[in-house]
């Protein structure tokens, strides 16, 4: 058989891999060499060492993660029962009033927050006198989204004759929930949480504007260490951050590979 | 007698919005009975059933359980246990812990309190009921990993271990293929019979409630149209809609002639039903029940005109002079070739005609003397009201002696032969719109039943095909709709 060589598999995917060579492998490839290096070019630890020893550091990663992990928590326990009520109305309904759900993502991530900011102060809650309250209600305002979509996709496609069949067989409304849909929303958590925990951790627009930068985030020391000149040591950080999210995305990936049920969206 | 029975239901309706998705149905089922709910789809046999599952609660009317009254009781406190159409199997547990689900919520009295069951209790029912559908070796499967067929005796296994006082069951075979759903069929028999508990079933497939149940109950349109065993239901319709739906059935009009004497499609036949002489009447005959004999013997004769082989015997179809009649015989015959035929007295089935005309009690006469019907405005001969009358200028009835009428707005009966009511293809040229809800074959024509959007129907024959869910548009001539005043046409006078 005579193959077409203009256009053979390898030559269609040559575009899209010269972009990944560089604009993902050199760059990644990059902050590898810039984390074990020193000023002078020679290979070292001693960034390890300088991020590690510093209190202020370790703070700072920790308390990233309690912000993502509170979000990702705060997110949930609104978006749950809001894609609950959206999925079981009529689906014209439900959709419009999701799209109302949606919308703000459509407005300029900056612009976004920043009116978000002026709101909170015209009531009264001040970014400089409450960072933290206004942090958190800045990244539950922007992510809410991003957990009620992927929520009220699993909803839509739940059967609610599982439902039916746990009160059949004994189970109250309580019980119901517990066992039955919670287990089969599971996969919609998992993706909404993998949404929302990790980039909120990498954030540091929210936390800078809501909380007018009285409260640094990991994505905020990675921006401060790069302004200031400081390229080895915040390539490390941005390498601590891969590891983490590429474990997050490890674990919930053999979580949903186990479920295997309902997409990330 | 009284005892025995473990549920019963008393003038249960349900209405979704406007509609009577069941209206006012009365049923009681023994203990131990095998019953199934048949009918075709929209029927409301599935919503009766979900009201006995407490899915759904009764817009009027009681459910009784052993006596007791449980029309408002949740599903989850009812000893009842449903198979669901499509299994809802959790796809999150395992086959064991699908079966295990309603055991593990389970209370069982010990002395004066209430325990959960052990888990080695839970464990010797669940591999007792495992056993029971035959999958004794799948308690760690993946739900996903079984087959249409396994599902379906895990969803069984899943009802029955719970020991319900009643197994509800919702065309719980209808995903299967057929040489599948006839083994399932003979387990569910078998099942029934080991386990004494009482069935109820719901199904659309005749031959699947015939094969299955000790009691079947047919229903069309939320009401019971029959209720009988098997062989009542098959042997003795009681309406040409049970006839139809339950077997292939010829179903012609007939007039009683005599003393049990039938006549139609252009022959008197002795039959064993007794019914007043010149009633008009539905006659029903099974094509088993036809005898073909050779040509110039028999009572009456005809040509076949068609013929299938069906495996076990073969399916004619006979003319007898319009009318057309289908047999079935195991002998080889001859297309076009004349035959003569018998059928016993006992074969031929005989109902009270359900309608003879459509009679509508609610009509009414509008300013322009029309006749309104179901909201839509038929010409009539409105002097038909007053004998010997006749329109003036003005548009009122003159009578004959000399008394003007008046009848806008006058409450009238409107009667119009089901072969005076014209069918239009085109939707939007009839005078009412609707569309087609029922087809019965009679013979040498269709009675069809065509629903308006305000829920008015008209019966009519004809001698062309049409489709159920057909929109057509129907229109009757002004010189076909009788009218019959409602009171006194005094009242309607002008001064």
């Amino acid at each position: 058989m005579r193959k077409n060589k203009v256009f053979s598999r390898k030559i269609l995917a040559l575009p899209y891999a010269v972009f990944l060579v560089l604009f993902v492998l050199i760059p990644l490839f990059l902050i590898i060499a810039y984390a074990f290096t020193d000023e002078s070019g020679a290979v070292t630890l001693s960034n390890f060492r300088t991020f590690f020893s510093g209190a202020h550091n370790i703070n700072t990663l920790m308390f990233s993660i309690f912000i993502g992990l509170a979000n990702t928590a705060i997110c949930l326990l609104l978006g749950y029962p809001a894609a609950f009520i959206l999925a079981k109305r009529n689906m014209n309904f439900g959709k419009a009033t999701v799209l109302l759900f949606v919308m703000p993502m459509w407005i300029n991530f900056v612009l976004r927050t920043a009116a978000t900011r002026d709101l909170l102060f015209a009531m009264g809650i001040k970014g400089g006198e409450h960072p933290y309250l206004s942090t958190m209600i800045g990244m539950v305002y922007n992510y809410l989204p991003f957990v009620i979509l992927p929520l009220y996709t699993t909803m839509t496609k739940m059967n609610y004759s599982l439902i039916e069949a746990s009160y059949d067989l004994g189970a109250n409304k309580v019980k119901t929930f517990f066992l039955t849909i919670l287990p089969m929303t599971m996969p919609g958590i998992v993706s909404a949480s993998t949404m929302v925990f990790m980039p909120t951790m990498s954030s540091y627009v929210i936390s800078d504007v809501m909380g007018e930068r009285k409260i640094s985030l990991i994505g905020n020391s990675i921006q401060l260490y790069f302004d200031q000149g400081l390229w080895h040591i915040g390539s490390l950080v941005a390498l601590i951050m891969l590891l983490i999210i590429a474990f997050g995305s490890f674990c919930t990936e053999t979580e949903e590979e186990h479920t295997s049920r309902g997409g990330l969206w | 007698m009284a005892e025995n029975i473990i549920i019963e239901l008393k003038n249960v309706s349900k209405h979704f919005d406007q509609t009577y998705a069941v209206d006012n149905f009365n049923l009681y089922v023994k203990k131990g009975e095998f019953i199934t709910f048949l009918g075709p789809s929209g029927c409301g046999k599935t919503t009766t059933l979900r009201m006995i599952a407490g899915f759904e609660l009764p817009t009027e009317g009681q459910i009784l359980l052993n006596g007791e009254d449980i029309t408002l009781l949740p599903p989850y406190k009812r000893p009842v246990n449903t198979v669901f159409q499509k299994y809802a199997l959790f796809p999150h547990l395992d086959v064991y812990n699908n079966v295990a689900f309603g055991l593990k919520l389970k209370r069982v009295p010990e002395g004066s309190k209430m325990r959960r069951l052990t888990t080695k209790e839970i464990d010797k029912k669940v591999k007792n009921a495992l056993k029971i559908v035959d999958l004794e070796e799948y308690e760690t499967r993946d739900i996903s990993t079984l087959s249409g067929g396994q599902q379906q005796r895990i969803a069984i296994a899943r009802a029955i271990v719970n020991e319900p006082e009643i197994l509800l069951l919702d065309e719980p075979l209808g995903a299967l293929d057929l040489k599948m759903r006839k083994d399932m069929q003979l387990e569910l028999k078998e099942m029934h019979k080991k386990l004494g508990i009482t069935f109820i079933y719901v199904t659309h497939d005749q031959e699947e409630a015939l094969t299955l149940s000790d009691t079947v109950v047919v229903m069309k349109d939320g009401m019971i149209q029959q209720i009988g065993t098997p062989e009542d239901i098959y042997n003795e319709p009681k309406n040409a809609f049970v006839a139809n739906f339950i077997g292939e059935s010829n179903i012609y009009s007939g007039t009683v002639t005599g003393d049990k004497k039938v006549r139609f499609i252009n022959h008197t036949f002795d039959c064993v039903d007794e019914f007043p002489k010149n009633e008009k009447v539905d006659v029903v005959i099974r094509p088993e029940d036809v005898h073909i004999t050779k040509e110039g013997e028999g009572m009456a004769s005809g040509k076949i005109v068609s013929k299938i082989f069906k495996g076990i015997h073969y399916e004619y179809i006979m003319m007898v002079g319009r009318n057309e009649l289908v047999i079935v015989d195991t002998r080889n015959l001859e297309v076009n070739k004349t035959y003569g035929f018998d059928i016993e007295p006992d074969g031929i089935h005989i109902m009270k005609k359900e309608l003879t005309a459509n009679i509508y009690n609610d009509a009414y006469i509008d300013k322009n003397n029309r006749v309104v019907i179901s909201e839509s405005a038929f010409e009539c001969d409105i002097t038909s009201l007053v004998p010997g009358s006749t329109l003036d200028e003005d548009g009122y009835v003159l009578g004959p002696d000399g008394v003007r009428y008046d009848f806008t707005d006058a409450d009238v009966i409107a009667t119009i032969g089901l072969d005076k009511i014209e069918i239009l293809d085109d939707d939007e040229a009839g005078i009412v719109r609707g569309e087609i809800v029922s087809i019965i074959y009679k013979g040498d024509h269709y009675q069809l039943t065509i629903r308006t959007g305000e829920d008015e129907d008209f019966v009519l024959d004809t001698e062309y095909t049409y489709d159920e869910n057909d929109l057509v548009g129907l229109s009757v001539k002004a010189e076909d709709i009788k009218l019959t005043l409602k009171g006194e046409a005094k009242k309607y006078a002008k001064k």
